[in-house]
């Protein structure tokens, strides 16, 4: 093989990784550590996503849950044969890597301004890393505010990191779809809790991750408070499989999600989502 | 010292009434407390009150056998607990129990129905704003039986 068909298929050719360490977060889903067996450390950005690959059944897109550092983070529910196979995955076991691709959260844009990120169920991961960049970095930030939505209690995520979210200076609000009457906390969808949220609706920058209806609400809540659509940001997803903008797979309208997002302006995001055929 | 009128004229539930209106409403309130697990009201029961939350978290609940009681929402300081006072039969749909110590105003259904029946201009404002209420929980419950975080939810 040339060295330039070498190059060319490499970002096809996933790199092994070992678990270094795996937490369950709740019963179906678990995150977990990677560290690549060989080669340079994988950094991937807030908001990024990777290919992981479970050697023999498959391969699914999967955002990244970690900060901007050397170690790759995942948390993944299982969902399906491959998120199985993935979140079955013991320490010192092997997992393929491809990655990381698309584009991330707009952290440089909420520098100075209030920032509102909203998470839905497993959409909480793909923000994990904007929420610690906030938490490192909190005096680049005015008011930091974390929505926090799930199914039922027993579904919420990462519920053991709040407290030191909340000790380092950030707003978290948690709610829940149903509960029985044991849970003390709010119960209710998360686009509920906008409207009493405190921050700037002229200046906050708003990060949304979670199911596509959910976001879809949350923002229009936040576009009632007058949030521009502009400073929305929502991460879509449809079915990556190249991840490099080449199978059309995650076409949606004009746009490759693999290559163009999956962060989009709600402005966008709207339009993109709103053909009801795509 | 505040005046019940003063304290309704900043709801936003009461936002825009004229102020010997919003006294014809302030004249059915009064103020109570409700110690922690203190029901509010149980399903079945009369509905011959509405509560206006200034202070503390209320679930709204009801009890499902074998599994126990259920929370279908929480309503916290600024919202309304209870509408079945508009309504006949004005019955309690459902259970309300305070999750912390609860402040609040409360107000006696039938005496803001007979000052409403009296003037059709209070009663349109009242009726219009519950209306609003409403709509707005019903919409968000119905994004709730969707269900999004199901068969749906991303990976």
């Amino acid at each position: 093989m040339t060295a330039l068909a070498a190059e060319a298929t490499a970002p096809l050719t996933p790199r092994p990784f070992r678990v270094t360490r795996r937490r369950r977060e709740t019963a179906d889903t678990w995150t977990l550590e990677l560290s690549p067996l060989g080669g340079a450390a994988l950094a991937a950005q807030p908001g990024q996503f990777t290919m992981l690959y479970a050697f023999g059944v498959g391969e699914v897109p999967i955002s990244s849950s970690g900060g901007a550092s050397d170690t790759l983070v995942h948390t993944v529910r299982a969902v399906g044969a491959v998120s199985a196979a993935i979140c079955a995955a013991a320490p010192g076991s092997l997992i393929g890597v491809r990655g990381p691709f698309g584009n991330c959260w707009p952290l440089e844009e909420a520098r100075g301004r209030d920032l509102v990120i909203v998470g839905g169920g497993i959409g909480l991961a793909p923000l994990r890393g904007a929420i610690y960049a906030a938490l490192n970095d909190r005096g680049a930030y005015a008011n930091v505010v974390v929505l926090v939505g799930s199914r039922t209690p027993a579904d919420l995520l990462f519920t053991r990191e709040y407290e030191r979210w909340r000790r380092g200076g950030i707003d978290v609000q948690v709610t829940v779809d149903s509960a029985r009457s044991e849970w003390r906390g709010k119960v209710g969808v998360v686009g509920q809790l906008v409207a009493n949220a405190d921050f700037d609706p002229e200046e906050a920058v708003c990060l949304l991750c979670g199911p596509e209806v959910m976001m879809r609400y949350t923002a229009l809540a936040l576009i009632d408070r007058h949030v521009p659509a502009e400073q929305i940001h929502v991460s879509l997803e449809r079915n990556m499989r190249c991840a490099l903008g080449h199978c059309g797979h995650c076409q949606l309208g004009p746009t490759l999600i693999c290559r163009d997002g999956p962060v989009y302006s709600y402005a966008e995001a709207a339009r993109l989502t709103a053909v009801r055929e795509l | 010292m505040r005046t019940l009128d003063h304290i309704l004229g900043e709801i936003p539930l009461f936002e825009g009434l004229e102020p010997d209106q919003v006294n014809l409403i302030a004249g059915c309130g009064g103020n109570v407390r409700f110690a922690e697990e203190q029901m509010l009201f149980r399903e079945g029961d009369a509905a011959d009150t509405f509560f206006l939350i200034r202070h503390g978290t209320v679930a709204i609940e009801t009890f499902v056998p074998v599994s126990g009681a259920v929370t279908i929402e929480t309503v916290e300081a600024g919202d309304v607990v209870g509408w079945s006072w508009l309504f006949a039969p004005y019955r309690w749909h459902f259970d309300a129990r305070a999750l912390t110590v609860v402040r609040a105003t409360a107000f006696d259904g039938a005496c803001l129905r007979d000052k409403c029946a009296a003037d059709p201009a209070l009663g349109y404002q009242l009726m219009s704003r519950f209306a609003q209420l409403l709509v707005e929980r019903m919409q968000w419950m119905r994004l709730r039986l969707l269900d999004v975080y199901g068969d749906s939810a991303r990976r």
